[in-house]
């Protein structure tokens, strides 16, 4: 079978303190309780600049510049421990500040909604247009026009006609709203999907940047971002994928958004194997950018633990798949997990229908796996907000549904979960974190022959949207290519067979005569 | 513990009252567990949900600690999996505290 590969895979972060404190749901809502409230005032001190944030181990993991084998060995907290040397630029992507990325921001603004104090949008225009990834963007036009006076800016914001944008804890710009009393279009839903395209945008073209894949050569993308676009008929109309891929030149593309919470990544990258294996397409690029709800969503309790508040960075990827080049890792379509509507929800029915259920079926032990990518959370994150460590109870799941099976003695749970494992490094961003960070490290480590496979697995908790109570999971299998590439259509050994074994039919029935 | 949750748990309270009311935690972690444990008892030491200041009285337990009192092959596809995941006894004196 002609597998689909992974040709390249692409990470963004963007430092954004000021949307911690203005956009991150858990300050909003605070703050619509309770103004004078003690983290409020507290939160602005845990922020951090954004050299720490380049410097910070489980970001530099992201954009590819050190091994989660790596990070494993650096003693926590990590943000005790920077990397000193640490730079902005990955070997898969790059870590943003938030001043240029205001300004990307107006730049993929399609209606005039963005406004930026002329100064500082001089300022940041020179900057983005000295930028190696995104300062080839036409669209940083747009940063010589409109200039904004602030006591503008301020009017809008004042009126609640404008959800604010801040830098250095000054009012630099807004989003105005994008209707009269749509609330598909209002200021803050306007922002966030802005920030969202305008993080895929750059999670996009750094894929350009880092790989050889020409924008004119992408035939379909797959958006998978957690927010929605539309207005009030259709309040999820779409389409992200196609106004991230107008920005950055895929003239030859189309494209549309698939969800599933947190498994939207996994969803779409089986969608997009499935597209080139057909031969529907023979590039599609899976892309999401990131959430400015989720920012800062466990502060209160990084602060109440006097840590950092460390949930300031926007994510954003990009994965390129593509018919087999006979080089590149394989996606193996016949390895595909999916929790079921009939699956049930208990760990171990979830576990067993997107980790065993699918290995099972194609006759591979689970032991035959060399890693697993889960929800790979930053538990430095997560466990003082009292959530655990997402990425060790998953491997912890599935060392002991392999000692449920048979596959493994209980007495080698540890040793399994060492093996399979790796510390989680993404920043919670609900779809970021959730299988697909450890796809650029896996195609690189199988590339060197230091692993076969990776299983790639995506889990979301649908029970969010309120309208079911079911969970949902993907998985995919990455696997070494066997280097042969058979071509479409017949096979030519076996036509030769066929032709051989007719000819000898036609002389025994000659010879009968 | 979630916003709603706690409402819809202060809601069966007024219904039912609170003493053949227990509350049923399945908790992945001892502190987060004990938490909704408190919540339920105490009160939202959070200040955040509709428990704040609400004391139910209401006794919390963990799944793990009513095996007995599930059907044992429920027991066994739901639940005894996690038995080797996480942390049973520090999850179990947590949520204790609160009875």
């Amino acid at each position: 079978m002609n597998f689909p590969v992974v040709k390249g895979a692409s990470y963004a972060l963007i430092h954004a303190p000021h949307m911690v404190i203005h956009q991150g749901t858990t300050q909003t809502s605070e703050r619509r309780k309770n103004p004078e409230s003690e983290h409020l005032k507290k939160l602005p001190e845990h922020l951090r600049s954004f050299e720490d944030v380049v410097k910070y181990p489980p970001n530099q993991t992201y954009i590819g510049n050190i091994l989660p084998a790596e990070l494993k060995e650096i003693p926590r907290p990590w943000y005790e421990n920077p990397i000193q040397d640490a730079k902005r630029e990955g070997k898969y992507g790059e870590i943003m500040p938030e001043d240029e990325f205001l300004g990307l921001i107006k730049a993929v603004d399609s209606f005039e909604l963005v406004l930026l104090e002329e100064n500082f949008q001089a300022a940041v225009k020179e900057k983005l247009l000295a930028h190696p990834v995104v300062g080839d963007l036409k669209e940083l036009a747009k940063l010589d026009k409109n200039p904004a006076k602030l006591e503008d800016i301020q009017k809008l914001v004042d009126g609640h006609l404008a959800e604010p944008m801040y830098f250095e804890g000054k009012l630099v710009g807004c989003v105005k709203k994008a209707h009269e009393f749509d609330q598909a279009l209002t200021e803050h839903v306007m922002f966030e999907n802005l920030v969202s395209k305008a993080s895929a945008v750059f999670s996009l073209k750094l894929l350009f940047a880092k790989t050889d894949l020409k924008p004119e050569d992408v035939d379909y993308i797959i958006e998978c971002s957690e927010e929605a676009c539309g207005d009030m008929n259709q309040r999820g109309g779409g389409n992200f994928a196609k106004a991230i891929g107008e920005v950055c030149g895929c003239i030859n593309a189309t494209g549309s958004d698939t969800r599933s919470f947190c498994a939207g990544p996994a969803h779409a990258l089986v969608e997009a194997a499935a597209l080139t294996q057909a031969g529907i397409y023979k590039n599609v690029v899976v892309v999401a950018g990131g959430s400015t709800a989720k920012l800062g969503m466990n502060s209160r309790d990084h602060v109440a633990k006097g840590m950092p508040a460390l949930e300031d960075v926007i994510g954003g990827f990009a994965v390129h798949i593509s018919e087999n080049d006979g080089v590149s890792p394989v996606i193996r379509t016949d390895i595909v997990g999916r929790h079921k509507i009939g699956s049930g929800a208990s760990p171990q029915a979830v576990m067993q229908a997107i980790v065993t259920d699918p290995l099972d079926h194609a006759g591979v032990k689970l032991s035959e796996i060399d890693c697993f990518s889960v929800e790979m959370q930053n538990p430095e994150i997560t466990v003082p907000a009292g959530a655990g460590d997402v990425p060790t109870a998953n491997y912890k799941m599935i060392a002991a549904l392999g000692v449920k099976r048979g596959d493994f003695e209980k007495s080698q749970l540890n040793n399994v979960v060492e093996k399979i494992g790796m510390p989680g490094f993404a920043p919670t961003q609900g779809h970021i974190p959730s299988g697909v960070p450890f796809i650029g490290f896996a195609r690189d480590l199988i590339l060197e022959g230091k692993l076969n496979n990776a299983m790639i697995i995506g889990k979301g908790s649908l029970f969010l949207g309120r309208l079911t109570n079911l969970f949902d999971g993907v998985s995919f299998v990455m696997e070494k290519n066997s280097g042969k590439v058979e071509e479409a259509g017949f096979d030519k050994e076996e036509v030769r067979k066929m032709v051989a074994e007719a000819m000898r039919n036609f002389a025994s029935a000659l010879k009968v005569d | 513990m979630d916003l709603e949750n706690q409402a819809r748990i202060k809601e069966l309270a007024e219904k039912y009252g609170n003493e053949d009311l227990i509350v049923v935690l399945g908790g992945a972690e001892a502190e987060a567990s004990g938490l909704a444990a408190e919540t339920v008892s105490q009160g939202d030491p959070t200040f955040a949900g509709p428990l704040a200041g609400v004391s139910l009285g209401l006794k919390p337990y963990h799944i793990f600690e009513l095996k007995d009192q599930v059907d044992e092959s429920v027991y066994e596809d739901q639940v005894s999996m996690m038995e080797m995941v996480l942390d049973m006894d520090a999850i179990i004196e947590e949520v204790k505290k609160y009875r």
